[in-house]
């Protein structure tokens, strides 16, 4: 026999054995894919906190749950495989389509899109079996034929319920997360009067519900269906008053509930690699929130409590300020003369992708002797890390990037400071104004180095909608328009001189 | 109290499959650099997209005469696929970013 033939042999058999036996050895085999599955998560997960592994990571972590799916469907007793199939197809072909097509700009916006499915999936799933709940003879009957007792007071019940409750919040607060970031929400803060109140009242008013379902002998379907709706509204408020520039760690947030509801499915099926995987998630999902929120030096419950990016403080009087602005031509000598320059990307550069034509800026001056380097804020952008992975793309050498604590120390021996598209993360408020929402972030102090050129598109307020007080400060000079447009600008008459 | 115990009893292995990948989780993330934080996040939401196997099994298990459930189980296995391969596609892109570096 060549390879080829022994191959499939060996794979043949192997699906002889799950699909032939109905008996406890198909089951054990699928048991064992899903410890395999289980180890890739907790592996891929691992390996994608380094960055060096992190690719690896994801590879493991996807072949895990191709093994978990795969296994699934083998299982004795399932049935309708080419349905499943074709959904499958159906939703990789979408998936797909548009994570490859999205901009890195809209990054975030996808990953909250994609939680947003899941959560939707788990509280169908809740759904569909609360409905397949039958009352047979005085007893409670599940959809795989297991009886849980002579009325719904079960784990089995409260799982479902959970999952409906949960999987509907993260799926509705996804999509008002998505819409915040993509511009279809009001990126403000939104707020109705007695939000608290109102959403503590949804609260109670849902864990009623899963209280009083619990008691009941018989299952009353309309119960569980005011419950998804409940959810659905409580997600769209939960997320509605947190302004935009907080949505990363909102996400972060709903993607561990998510996992949550994930793990719920677990407790209805018994399934162990569907509780693995949730609660993977939904711990490390935690974790994940609570370090994003200590990179802004905010905790989660202002966050989600807090008046970021609106509120009476964010109101400043207008006085009389002047703002100094800047010819492309005189900004070019200013640079080009300069011993170290300091480059402070943000949003703005994202927007306009102006990644590798400050690139090409920083060689420029590093012909001419300059000495170039990037102060990178931990949340400048719209996701920690985002400048890092635009300027990654555009080739910038990793050693050139600073984290924040570095550029703060280089700042009083350094020229000039190019502030590209930043607002929030350089706003002195943050240091000096205790009624400002941002006050307590930690900043980069771009004030401390002898001049400030400011690339911007216009005056407007930055993300948490606050005025920044530092382009008014006398060492400051604005160069307004598209950073994009402006950086080629620069170049050309750095070249001519 | 009885039905506490009893659940309790009932899904021993389960708890203690909870309670060790709840620390499991922590532990793995608890040292992690602010580049890493959205490829992490983007990577641990295509993980809990194993929600598709509670999917998969609620379209297996269908009656073939149960339109409601047959529908909705096909939208929910074409949701959580979106999850998974999304998920999965969107994080490689994004780590795709940290390979060139020399």
């Amino acid at each position: 026999m060549d390879l080829g033939t022994r191959l499939l042999w060996g794979l043949g058999s192997i699906v002889a054995v799950v699909l032939e036996s109905q008996d406890t050895l198909a089951w054990y085999a699928i048991a064992l894919a899903y410890l395999i599955a289980s180890v890739c998560f907790i592996f891929g997960l691992k390996l994608l906190s380094h960055p060096e592994t992190a690719r690896k990571g994801n590879f493991i972590a996807a072949t895990g749950m191709a093994i978990a799916v795969l296994a699934t469907l083998l299982a004795p007793g399932i049935r309708n495989h080419l349905w499943i199939l074709i959904a499958i197809v159906i939703g990789s072909v979408i998936g797909t389509v548009i994570a490859k097509k999205v901009k890195m700009t809209a990054m975030p916006q996808m990953v909250s899109f994609f939680n947003g499915m899941g959560g939707a999936c788990a509280a169908l799933i809740g759904l569909i079996e609360f409905k397949e709940l039958q009352y047979v003879n005085g007893v409670i009957v599940t959809s795989m034929g297991d009886v849980i007792g002579s009325s719904l007071l079960s784990g089995h019940t409260l799982a479902i319920l959970g999952g409906i409750l949960i999987g509907s919040v993260s799926f509705s607060g996804s999509i008002i997360a998505m819409g915040k970031l993509e511009g279809f929400v009001t990126e403000k803060s939104v707020r109705l009067p007695f939000q608290q109140g109102i959403n503590a009242l949804l609260l109670l008013v849902m864990l009623g519900i899963i209280g009083y379902t619990l008691t009941l002998e018989q299952p009353i379907f309309w119960l569980p269906l005011l419950l998804f709706v409940l959810a659905l509204i409580y997600g769209v408020l939960f997320v509605l008053p947190i302004g935009g520039a907080d949505m990363p760690v909102v996400i972060s947030l709903l993607n561990s509930f998510t996992g949550l509801a994930a793990a719920c499915g677990g407790f209805i099926y018994d399934n162990q690699v569907m509780l693995t995987g949730g609660i993977l998630v939904g711990s490390a999902g935690t974790i994940l929130t609570i370090l994003m929120c200590r990179a802004m030096n905010r905790s989660l419950t202002n966050v989600i409590l807090g008046a970021f990016g609106g509120g009476a403080a964010a109101a400043q009087e207008e006085g009389e300020k002047v703002v100094r602005e800047i010819s492309p031509s005189d900004a070019a000598i200013l640079l080009a003369y300069a011993r170290k320059v300091m480059i402070v990307p943000g949003y703005g550069l994202a927007v306009a992708q102006a990644q590798h034509t400050v690139h090409e800026l920083e060689k420029l001056l590093e012909e001419r002797g300059v000495e170039v380097l990037y102060a990178i804020h931990p949340v400048a952008g719209r996701m920690p890390g985002h400048m890092n992975v635009l300027l990654a793309e555009a080739d910038v050498p990793y050693d050139k990037l600073l984290e924040l604590e570095e550029a703060n120390e280089q700042f009083p021996t350094t020229d000039v400071v190019l502030v590209i598209g930043a607002n929030d993360v350089v706003n002195p408020a943050a240091k000096t104004d205790p009624s400002s929402p941002i006050y307590g972030m930690p900043i980069l102090e771009v004030d401390k180095a002898k001049t400030v050129i400011v690339l911007k598109r216009s005056m407007r307020a930055g993300y948490a909608g606050i005025e920044n007080e530092l382009f008014y400060y006398p060492k400051t000079r604005m160069l307004f328009g598209d950073a994009k447009a402006s950086l080629e600008q620069l170049i050309e008459e750095i070249k001519q001189l | 109290m009885q039905e506490v115990l009893r659940f309790i009893g009932e899904n021993i292995e389960m708890l203690y499959i909870l309670i060790l990948s709840v620390l499991v989780g922590i532990e793995v993330i608890s040292k992690v650099p602010t580049i890493l934080h959205t490829p992490l996040m983007s990577g641990a939401n295509a993980i809990h997209g194993v929600v598709i196997v509670g999917a998969i099994i609620v379209m297996g298990h269908a009656p073939a005469d149960n339109i409601l459930v047959l529908l909705l189980g096909f939208v929910a296995v074409v949701l959580g696929t979106l999850n998974v391969v999304g998920g999965f596609v969107v994080t490689d892109r994004m780590l795709e970013m940290f390979k060139k570096k020399r």
